[in-house]
This record gives C-alpha cells, sequence and structure tokens, in this order.
C-alpha cells in the first residue's frame, strides 16, 4: 500500500538518556495508577460529586482523539485523494493514531469506576447517548487502524520469520499465514481505509456533543450547538501540525534529514483548514454574541482567548508565510503551537467551561491525576520508539529504489 | 490495495455499507420518550418545611444507609455549611436567610427531581437510567460502567459517585423509594414529615395544588411553581415565600435538557444515511482519484 519512498526499520539503540527519563516517569504513573485500582478513584483524584471529570478525560481521552487525528487526515490525503508524495507521512501518522487510541482506550479504562466492565456499551445501547456513539465508533476504529497497520507488520516478517529454538518448526506456518493475511489485506484495505475516515468524523463530532447536554453549566463562551462541528474543525485541522511535528521530532532523535517538501506542502494545506475553524468559531462567537464575556477577563475569557490566538491566528498567520513552510525550526513552531491549541480547546471544553451549581470547591488537578497522564504519555513516546525502530514505519530517503518502483507503477 | 480491482473494490464498499445500514432500527427505536401522564411526584413546600431534618434519617432508614439515632438530628450545626445529597444521604436539607423575615430562614430539602425528560436517562451510555411510568427515575447496577457521564449532565448536580470504592461503586440518588412503593408504602420521607410539607401524588393534582396556593396567598408564596416548566418538567415540585435564586435553584429554561444533543445525535445518524453517504462519497472520490492519469504523476 506504499508509494514510492520506502519506508524501513531504524537500525537504532532503543535506549539512550531520554528514553531513561520516559521510563522513570511511566514508572510514576504505574505507582499511582496501582493506587487508583486498589483504593478507588478518589483515593488519586480530585474529583467530586460537583466535577466528575477531571484531566484524565480531558486530556488522555478529548485531547488524545484530537491529536491522533492525523491517522485519518493523512489516509484521506494519501489513500483517498491519492496524493501519493504523500505516502512517507500516512504511516509514521498510522503509527501515532493506533498508539494514540489505544492510550485513549486505556484511559477511559482507568477513568471508568466499574474498568472491568468496560465492555458493556456493545451490549446494552442506548442511542441517544453521545457518550456512546463515541464509544462504539471508537471501539471500531481502533480495530480499523490495527487492521491498517496489518500490512506493516507482514512486511516486516514475510520471508524473515525465524522463531526461536523448537518453535522453528511452525516458521512455514507462520509465514503461510502472513501470506495470506498480506494478500487478503492487500485486496480489503480500500474498504478499512474508506471506513477509518468516515469512524473518524463521526466520533470526532460526537465528541463535541458530548458536553452539549451540560446545557447550561457549560461556560456560554464555548456552549454551543456547533460544537461537534468544531470539533470536527479542529481535529481536521490538527491532524497535518501533528504529522509535521512528530515528522521533525523523530528526524531529529534519530538523525535523520527531514522530509521537508513533504512538510511544507502539509503546511501549506493546514493554512486554509485553520482558517475555516477560525471562521466558525468566530462567526459562532458573533452569532451568539458571546463576546460580552470576554471583557470579564476571568479564567475563561483568558483561556478562550489563549485557544484562538495561540492555536489558531498566529499559527495561520505562520502558515501562510513562505519562509516559515521552508524552515524546520519555523515550520515546527507553528505546528507545535496548533497542537498546543487543540489541546487547550479541549481542557477549556471539558475542564474550564464545566461550571457545575452547588460546587462546594472548585477542581485542580491532583499530583497523582498528573502524574498517570505523563505516565501514560511517556509510555506512549517509548512505545512509538520501539515501533519504528521495529517496524517499517518511518521512510527513508531511498531514491533509486523509489524511482524504480515509480516508473513500475505509471 | 494498489493493485485492487474496481470490482473487488465496489463489492467491498457496499457489503461495509449493508452491514452499517443493518444497525439502523437501533437508531429509529431512539425516538423522544414521553413521560406517562398518571406519573407521581411530590410537592415540597418550602414555606411550610421547619428544617427538622426526619426525612433525611428516614430516606436513610429505607435506603440502608449508615444513620445516627433521630434525636440527633435536632442539632443544628449542620446548616453552618452548606450540603449536597451524595453517597451518604440521598436527601439533605440546608437552611437559607429570608431576607423578607431573618427570623424564619427557609430550609429546603434536596434531592433528584426526577425530571419528566431526564438528561441521565438520555446520556447515560448504557442506558443503567431509566424513566418509569409512576415517574421514578432509577438506577440499573448491573449496567453502569461508572462513567459519571450522568453527572456531566443531570442539571441539578444530583447523581452521586462511591469515589472510594475500587470495586462496584455506585451512582447513589434518591429513587423516589421504588423498594417501598413496590410494597404499597408512600416515600420514607413524605410518611415521616411531622408538618406535611411534602405531598406525595399525581403530579397533576400536584401541580393543581401548587398553583392554587400560590395563587390564595400572594402573600406568602412567590408567584412560581419551581418544576411546573423548568427543562421541560419536574416530578418533585417546589413552591416558596422567597425567590428560588435566593436557595440556590439554578435558572434553567423549559425546553427539556436532553433536547438539543439529542436532535444533533439523531440528525448525525439518521437512519445511518448521514455515514453511508460519506462512505459512498468517499468511495467515489478514491475510486476516480485512483484512476485518473495524474495520480502518479504528481510529487
Ligand atoms: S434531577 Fe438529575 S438525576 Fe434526577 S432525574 Fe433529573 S437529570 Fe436525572
Ligand atoms: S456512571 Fe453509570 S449510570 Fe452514570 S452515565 Fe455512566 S454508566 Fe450510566
Ligand atoms: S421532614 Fe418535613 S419538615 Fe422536616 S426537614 Fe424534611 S421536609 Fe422539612
Amino acid at each position: 500500500m506504499d508509494g514510492f519512498m520506502r519506508p524501513a526499520s531504524l537500525p537504532r539503540p532503543f535506549l539512550t538518556p531520554g528514553v531513561g527519563v520516559l521510563m522513570l516517569l511511566a514508572l510514576n504513573g504505574l505507582v499511582f495508577l496501582a493506587g487508583r485500582f486498589l483504593f478507588g478513584i478518589g483515593a488519586v483524584t480530585n474529583l467530586t460529586n460537583q466535577y466528575p471529570w477531571g484531566i484524565w478525560i480531558g486530556i488522555d481521552v478529548a485531547a488524545g482523539v484530537a491529536l491522533a487525528a492525523g491517522g485519518f487526515t493523512t489516509a484521506a490525503l494519501g489513500h483517498v485523494m491519492h496524493r501519493e508524495q504523500y505516502h512517507a507521512v500516512v504511516r509514521p501518522a498510522l503509527l501515532t493514531a493506533m498508539l494514540g487510541y489505544t492510550f485513549v482506550a486505556l484511559g477511559v479504562c482507568i477513568d471508568i469506576g466499574r474498568s472491568y466492565y468496560i465492555w458493556h456499551p456493545l451490549v446494552y445501547w442506548n442511542g441517544t447517548s453521545a457518550l456512546f456513539e463515541v464509544g462504539i465508533c471508537v471501539v471500531i476504529y481502533i480495530h480499523v487502524l490495527y487492521i491498517e497497520f496489518l500490512p506493516v507488520v507482514t512486511e516486516r516478517f514475510l520471508g524473515r520469520v525465524s522463531l526461536p529454538g523448537p518453535l522453528a518448526r511452525l516458521d512455514p506456518l507462520v509465514e503461510r499465514l502472513l501470506r495470506f493475511l498480506d494478500r487478503g489485506l492487500a485486496r480489503t484495505m480500500s474498504v478499512f481505509i474508506i471506513a477509518g475516515v468516515v469512524l473518524s468524523t463521526l466520533h470526532q463530532s460526537s465528541l463535541g456533543t458530548l458536553m452539549v447536554i451540560a446545557g447550561p453549566k457549560m461556560h456560554p463562551l464555548w456552549q454551543t450547538p456547533i460544537l461537534p462541528l468544531l470539533f470536527l474543525l479542529s481535529a481536521v485541522s490538527v491532524g497535518f501540525p501533528m504529522v509535521i511535528l512528530e515528522s521533525l521530532l523523530a528526524a531529529r532523535s534519530f538523525g535523520l534529514k527531514p522530509e521537508m517538501h513533504v512538510l511544507s506542502g502539509l503546511g501549506r494545506m493546514t493554512a486554509p483548514l485553520l482558517g475555516i475553524t477560525l471562521a466558525f468559531k468566530m462567526g459562532d462567537m458573533f452569532i451568539r454574541e458571546t463576546f460580552v464575556h470576554l471583557g470579564a477577563c476571568d479564567t475563561a475569557g483568558i483561556m478562550f482567548m489563549t485557544e484562538v490566538l495561540v492555536g489558531i491566528v498566529i499559527p495561520l498567520r505562520m502558515f501562510l508565510s513562505r519562509d516559515v513552510l521552508k524552515s524546520p525550526p519555523l515550520l515546527f513552531t507553528a505546528s507545535a503551537l496548533v497542537v498546543a491549541g487543540v489541546a487547550i480547546n479541549r481542557v477549556n471544553n471539558f475542564i474550564i467551561a464545566y461550571t457545575p451549581p452547588y460546587a462546594l470547591k472548585s477542581y485542580h488537578p491532583s499530583f497523582g491525576e498528573v502524574s498517570v497522564t505523563v505516565g501514560l504519555i511517556s509510555l506512549l513516546v517509548l512505545l512509538y520508539r520501539a515501533s519504528v525502530i521495529v517496524f517499517p514505519v518511518i521512510s527513508l530517503p531511498d531514491r533509486t529504489l523509489a524511482r524504480a518502483k515509480y516508473t513500475v507503477k505509471g | 490495495m494498489a493493485r485492487l480491482s474496481r470490482r473487488q473494490f465496489l463489492t467491498g464498499t457496499a457489503m461495509f455499507g449493508a452491514e452499517l445500514a443493518g444497525l439502523a432500527p437501533a437508531a429509529r427505536a431512539a425516538t423522544r420518550r414521553e413521560p406517562s401522564p398518571d406519573r407521581t411526584g411530590v410537592l415540597v413546600d418550602t414555606s411550610v418545611c421547619i428544617g427538622c431534618r426526619s426525612c433525611e434519617f428516614a430516606c436513610k432508614k429505607a435506603h440502608g444507609l449508615e444513620t445516627p439515632p433521630l434525636e440527633s438530628y435536632e442539632d443544628r450545626s449542620v446548616f453552618a455549611e452548606r450540603r449536597r445529597p451524595d453517597h451518604t444521604a440521598l436527601t439533605v436539607v440546608n437552611r437559607y436567610d429570608n431576607l423578607r423575615d431573618p427570623e424564619l430562614p427557609v430550609a429546603v430539602k434536596a434531592q433528584c427531581m426526577h425530571c419528566a425528560y431526564p438528561a441521565c436517562v438520555s446520556a447515560c451510555i448504557v442506558g443503567a437510567f431509566t424513566k418509569r411510568p409512576d415517574g421514578a427515575v432509577v438506577w440499573d447496577t448491573g449496567k453502569c460502567i461508572g462513567c459519571r457521564y450522568c453527572m456531566i449532565a443531570c442539571p441539578f448536580q444530583v447523581p452521586a459517585f462511591e469515589y472510594h470504592k475500587a470495586l462496584q461503586p455506585r451512582i447513589m440518588k434518591c429513587d423516589f423509594c421504588s423498594a417501598r412503593r413496590g410494597e404499597g408504602k408512600i416515600p420514607a420521607c413524605v410518611e415521616i414529615c411531622p408538618v406535611e410539607a411534602l405531598t406525595f401524588g399525581p403530579r397533576e393534582d400536584l401541580l393543581r395544588i401548587a398553583r392554587d396556593r400560590v395563587k390564595r396567598f400572594p402573600d406568602r408564596y412567590v408567584s412560581h411553581v419551581f418544576g411546573e416548566a423548568e427543562v421541560g418538567g419536574t416530578d418533585w415540585l417546589y413552591i416558596s415565600g422567597v425567590d428560588f435564586s435566593a436557595l440556590q435553584f439554578p435558572q434553567l429554561g423549559r425546553s427539556p435538557a436532553p433536547g438539543v444533543s439529542e436532535s444533533i445525535q439523531h440528525g448525525i445518524f439518521a437512519y445511518f444515511v448521514p455515514p453511508v453517504s460519506l462512505y459512498a462519497l468517499l468511495g467515489a472520490v478514491m475510486w476516480i482519484s485512483k484512476n485518473s492519469p495524474e495520480s502518479g504523476e504528481e510529487a
């Protein structure tokens, strides 16, 4: 399913000082996680009956889903619209999405009080619940992502299966299985790719519907019937910046040359997407006349301004400039701003905007909550690193090979 | 995938579409549930309530919750701070200053309002909440996954969660004494109330009584029956001598809390037409762009 660039495993050592730090952070998170499962959610978090959702939902789940949107936007670009030159970024984005959604599911398991009932929504349906819709779509989408990633696995092991010791006798069998998978997948992959895009569109927007039912409990700056549309637009616009950010980080960390022509192409496409998001956000603000709340200069107003200025306006201006598109550090900055902006937006929607009646005290995440969130993110990065070392994910600039393949195709 | 033939591609796409369409009946079933016209409710007259908190005691007894003896409820010091129903008490009484008559503070009993169009029922991911024909909104421990979305949704911030439990934490809220009523008894709080501040009966009748009292004694009551219209109506109704905003009642509109989100939800999922059309559209784009002569020439 790949284009003319050649993805390859990266022959690099897994352990570096940075990796050590991440491992410590992950370990710290696991300690608090054990506390949560042994003594209940209340033992680790600052959640109350007035503030039932904290950063585990706001960051791990809501921001996580949004930032994994690169998977479906690049799939749409590379596979649905067949823009071959972007195939180099499809796999890294797919890997991020796959790991990202896995951790979202993990985050949900951690946050819900009865983790062992995580399968209940598959059996007990409630069609009126936005959360049910998000849940079902995410479950199906995770499977789609794993299926989309399978060819990468078969590619890595086809013809290279060698199980250790006595298991070696099974080699031919495994080989045959892989071959069967490979052939079946090649035939049906487009079905899954389109399904992945449809499912993403659905749950990215339904994630916005989630808070609509909170009605007046949500600050008017954010509470709007077009929340689902805003969520979808911002998810679409954060997809490419996230891919750019990752590619530049990976290039840096593995000592590769960044594929600037691909990345600036993505950057160029981000500008109009940000523009559309901004237009709807501002239109909504003026139609509902919520700008009056900005004058108050309270936390809500400041956070709203931050997400709009830092996350949309400034990077929009940057992506419109040729110099930014050509310079890795500037492109990195612009992308990081969009990513931060969307993350802030999700936290705003799920935590800052939520102002319940009868709040006895306000919510601040506890040390345990932060530890678990940081730990999960560290674990995610570690898995990403391990994956690109083992599997052919990142495209190496193997131009001769690329050209050869390209000619065959044309 | 690049080697996919046109036919294989089309069959695959069509099959997936058909599969989605097969799910459609579930979406169709999810139409607005109208509450039963015969449902019951309780009228709380805060101008009668003396704040004795016997109802708190009776409620705990009826639900098997730990409670000190009734005498200890005479302790007025609890009114020093505002309390909310939680997993230890499904109903609590708070005391508020009365600006019209400082000598006569207002005591207000709080519990689930048993909404006509409950947000908790609409929101729960597994449908663990049900609105019963008798008016009670009840919760099913067998389904609940502990996601706490009901707490996000409830406009009165009523459902409470057992945060201290690692196993089977429950969502706790007033269940309108479903068990007692199954035995033909009236709700425990109504039964114990020494001054008849609580009236139990068909909601229609209660509404008539409430309107009548408010109209006949304009000096005694503000002309507002809380719960008559709020969020589409609640089965527990309140009347009061002071403005409800001074008693920490939330200001709510007349439309049912789940209205907007359910119409969005049904819009996105109208018989699965939008998702399936999107699927078809993307399929078409994919097919066209794959077969366009330029597709290989970019880069
Ligand atoms: S008050 Fe809250 S918990 Fe009670 S029925 Fe209404 S929405 Fe549900
Ligand atoms: S916590 Fe339980 S009752 Fe509440 S929405 Fe979640 S599953 Fe439903
Ligand atoms: S028992 Fe009756 S009078 Fe006493 S606090 Fe409860 S509602 Fe008020």
